[in-house]
């Protein structure tokens, strides 16, 4: 299987392929073409305006009824990806094979942006309260209080830099066709499948061909993506997210350190709790940035480290195929033993212990590639760093630390569960600004309502209002002389 | 002799014959004794050679007698190269003669340097004789759009366009500062520069002194085009009709892309070298050879060989992978067996240069993942 280069509807293939092999026996599972920077800025220089004019020129009801349609071929239907034809199992096994996942999870995400896409109605009203869709193809229009209204896009097209770690995250970006903006995307070396296969379902269901490009290659395409697209999402490390902190063209996601917060009010109750937190932390094999990365409470720290372990402990690596694997691989040689090196250094720390050490060694060496299993440390305090860390597989910190301290201790917290009835705890959660997606109640941190704006709203970004007068025969401005 | 790798194609282009290939092995084994005679001997040679040769277990003198036997040296240290005094490798026989020093990277630390009197400009007068006229024509003006400061490339470009009856124009790009800013990760500030360069460039184009020629490298070349481009003209458009262009960037990809969508016609021939060998230029790049870029040394002056990367005295098979190992013989400067940063795949003696070539070159993996490309 080859996948070429899709030039806003223009397969293009590149004489620089790279080999996509099967992380457990290096099987070969397709080709896909390496372009370089300068295509993409040939090509944003010559097709983003007429990206958007594509979409423009459909009624904005009719392409998210497409994008219905897309979302029944994305998980339903047969489709030609790249040079063959996929299946949803095709898909699946595909996925699994370069990315670790078991395919149940791969089937799991499918199904989470077959959601996405179904409801696609639903989300566009609630992020943009309710704004009829033709303000944003006209540029402007009357709310239905009868102000006129003016949302300018910021660029064309919207830039991906995406990632390889969990496919998850495409819910992200597939609002944006909705919103009369094309798509440029770098897809993750190991996972183009997502994007792949969504671009040919939504060409497939009638969004033109010329809204949509996918780019793979080197590092430089995604610097080419970031230069060329007024508006761009990038996904990376923590040092990405510094580099891009405060330009307003790049959204960056990087890890979320999203956490559970048990209040005083709630936590004798804890074992109430504990499917919350175990699901928060071990879903999609921890891969997310939803995943719970640590757990603060005031009290009875180590009986939740300890049951947590309980639970987390024994699981164990699964083959791919089988319905019960919960545990990704790590596809990268050395980075699962890199990985573990580094926790083991983190538990030598004063006041960390290691709750998932009983349950047999948490680094699993495979030929090829590599696991690591649950891990669950308790930390008497915040202070030591693995109490910080956070890794693409389910770990977690259970963090020993007093109700008022934990606001001020938590850091950078892009879903916090906060398991409290406590009004003024609540309060000082809701005024609290490391936090961006709150949980008031015992909500698994990955569970999130799609009507809600994530890590900011989309059209927030892609759009900016402003104000835009016409004479008053045509509205009713306020106008003050 | 070395055997083809197994999965070696036929060549898409004019193999030199085995006589020529004999010949050229004849030329480079007598001028190898000449410059191993001049080096070492004690009226002529470099006080760095001559102190070294009394280290070795063999006399360069009459234990040289061909190409091969220069693998009795160990392989050259090009640390040596950092640091002076700086009159150690000048040789006794040249020591009246005005000299130039020329430095590679230097981005951390002490660059390392090589004299130069006349070698940059035989280098390129000898490369000069590869360029069609159609498309460099004798007279015209050049744009260095390359790096500037202490680089034998700066001068050489200037020295080329001056060789061929025409004037270079420069830009001010420091390349040094370039590779600080990837290093940064400041790339709103790579993409400043990059742009500063750019408009220079674009500045000296459009200011009516009917340049013809172009030096740049991949990276710029592009960046020129989309710069074009969004001014509504193109490179060919500008009067550009040949570029000289040259990097570890040069890819059989980018080649295709740059010939099918920036070029429109403009002849372009890619070049590899550095600061030690001086230039080796490519056999013609076509399709039909799949953009395959491939180098040949400019022989007998310099050598090119692909070394099995843990036996690196031995070449590796036609198509086989190795690193660079190169070999410099001029009477300014004797460099045996340096083993470059670079790996790449061992190409046949071509017509025009009938003695092997590389293609593919590309950083060499163990050190790949610390070097930085900049912009050349």
């Amino acid at each position: 299987m080859h996948l070429p280069a899709w030039r806003f509807g223009k397969p293009y293939e590149s004489l620089e392929r790279t080999q996509l092999v099967h992380f457990l026996t290096g099987a070969p599972v397709a080709e896909v073409s390496q372009v370089g920077g300068a295509i993409i800025g040939r090509d944003l220089q010559k097709s983003a305006r007429t990206a958007r004019a594509a979409l423009l020129a459909i009624d904005p009801e009719e392409i998210v009824e497409r994008l219905q349609t897309a979302g029944n071929l994305y998980a339903h239907g047969t489709l030609t990806v790249g040079d063959s034809k996929q299946s949803p199992d095709d898909f699946v096994k595909q996925q699994s094979a370069t990315t670790g996942l078991p395919e149940s999870l791969c089937r799991a995400n499918m199904q989470k942006n077959l959601f996405v896409l179904s409801n696609m109605d639903r989300m566009l009203d609630a992020l943009s309260r309710g704004l009829p869709p033709e303000v944003l193809w006209k540029g402007f229009g009357t709310e239905h209080r009868g102000v006129v209204v003016s949302y300018q896009a910021q660029s064309p097209v919207l830039g991906l830099v995406l990632p390889s770690n969990s496919p998850g995250v495409h819910t992200l970006w597939l609002p944006v066709i909705a919103l009369g903006v094309g798509l440029v995307m770098k897809p993750g070396g190991q996972e183009p499948w997502t994007p792949y296969r969504m671009a040919a379902a939504m060409v497939e269901a009638g969004i033109p061909a010329e809204a949509i490009g996918l780019y793979p290659g080197p590092t430089d395409v995604g610097a080419a993506i970031l230069a060329g697209c007024g508006r761009s999402m990038i996904f990376g490390s923590a040092k990405t997210v510094e580099q891009y902190r405060g330009n307003p063209a790049v959204q960056v996601h990087g890890p979320g350190f999203s956490k559970i917060l048990l209040g005083d009010d709630c936590v004798d109750g804890w074992e109430r709790h504990l499917d919350v937190i175990v699901e928060s932390v071990a879903a999609n094999s921890g891969r997310g940035c939803i995943n719970a990365s640590a757990v603060y409470a005031s009290r009875h720290t180590q009986e939740i480290a300890a049951a947590l372990a309980e639970r987390l402990g024994p699981i164990d690596v699964k083959p791919p195929e089988d319905p019960d694997a919960k545990l990704a691989a790590f596809t990268v040689p050395g980075a699962a033993k890199a990985i573990w090196e580094q926790i083991e250094a983190g538990l030598k720390a004063p006041g960390v212990t290691h709750a998932t050490a009983a349950y047999g060694p948490r680094f699993v060496e495979g030929e090829r590639c590599g696991w690591l299993r649950p891990t669950v440390v308790h930390c008497a305090s915040p202070d030591p760093e693995i109490a910080k860390a956070e890794y693409m597989f389910p770990f977690v910190s259970v963090v020993a630390c007093p109700q008022e301290k934990m606001l001020e201790r938590i850091g950078p917290t892009l879903v916090a569960t906060a398991i409290t009835v406590d009004p003024a705890f609540q309060s000082q959660l809701i005024d609290c600004t490391a936090i961006d997606r709150l949980n008031l109640g015992p909500i698994p941190t990955n569970k999130l309502d799609w009507l809600q704006p994530h890590e900011g709203n989309i059209i927030d970004f892609l759009y900016r209002s402003r104000a835009l007068q016409v004479p008053a025969a045509s509205s009713r401005p306020l106008q003050v002389v | 002799m070395a055997t083809d790798a197994p999965a070696a194609k036929p060549p898409a282009f004019e193999v030199a014959d085995a006589a020529a290939v004999a010949k050229a092995r004849t030329v480079l084994d007598a001028h190898t004794v000449e410059t191993v005679a001049w080096h070492f001997h004690p009226s002529t040679g470099c006080p760095f050679w001559l102190e070294y040769a009394k280290s070795l277990p063999f006399d360069p003198l009459t234990e040289v007698k061909n190409y091969d036997d220069l693998k009795k040296f160990p392989p050259f240290e090009d640390e040596w190269l950092r640091g002076g005094p700086v009159r150690r490798w000048v040789p006794k026989g040249f020591a009246d003669k005005p000299a130039y020093v020329f430095e590679t990277g230097g981005t951390t630390g002490v660059p390392k340097s090589r004299v130069n009197m006349r070698d940059f400009r035989t280098d390129y007068e000898e490369f000069s004789a590869t360029l069609p006229d159609e498309y460099f024509p004798k007279g015209a003006n050049w744009l260095m759009l390359g790096p500037s400061g202490p680089r034998r490339l700066r001068l050489s470009i200037e020295h080329l366009a001056q060789h061929r009856g025409g004037i270079c124009f420069c830009i001010d790009l420091d390349p040094r500062w370039v590779i600080k800013l990837i290093q940064k990760g400041w790339m709103e500030h790579l993409e400043a520069y990059k742009q500063h360069c750019i408009d220079q460039a674009i500045t000296i184009l459009e200011a009516g002194h009917e340049v013809r020629c172009l030096f740049t490298t991949p990276k710029l070349l592009e960046a020129l085009a989309l710069a074009l481009e969004k001014k509504g003209t193109t490179i060919r458009q500008m009067g550009i009709t040949g570029i000289f262009s040259g990097g570890t960037e040069f890819t059989p990809q980018w080649t295709r892309f740059a010939v099918e969508e920036l070029l429109e016609g403009v002849y372009m021939t890619p070049t590899y070298g550095n600061t030690l060998m001086g230039l080796a230029a490519s056999r013609p790049v076509t399709p039909a050879d799949g953009y395959t870029i491939a180098y040949y040394a400019p022989q007998p002056r310099a050598v090119i060989e692909v070394v099995d990367f843990d036996d690196t005295n031995s070449v590796v098979p036609y198509g086989g992978t190795g690193r660079v190992k190169l070999t410099t013989l001029t009477q300014e400067t004797f460099v045996p067996g340096f083993l470059e940063r670079d790996e790449g795949e061992r190409e046949r003696p071509y017509k025009q240069y009938p003695w092997d070539g590389i293609s593919g070159v590309r950083p060499f993996r163990a050190l790949a993942a610390t070097t930085t490309v900049g912009v050349y």
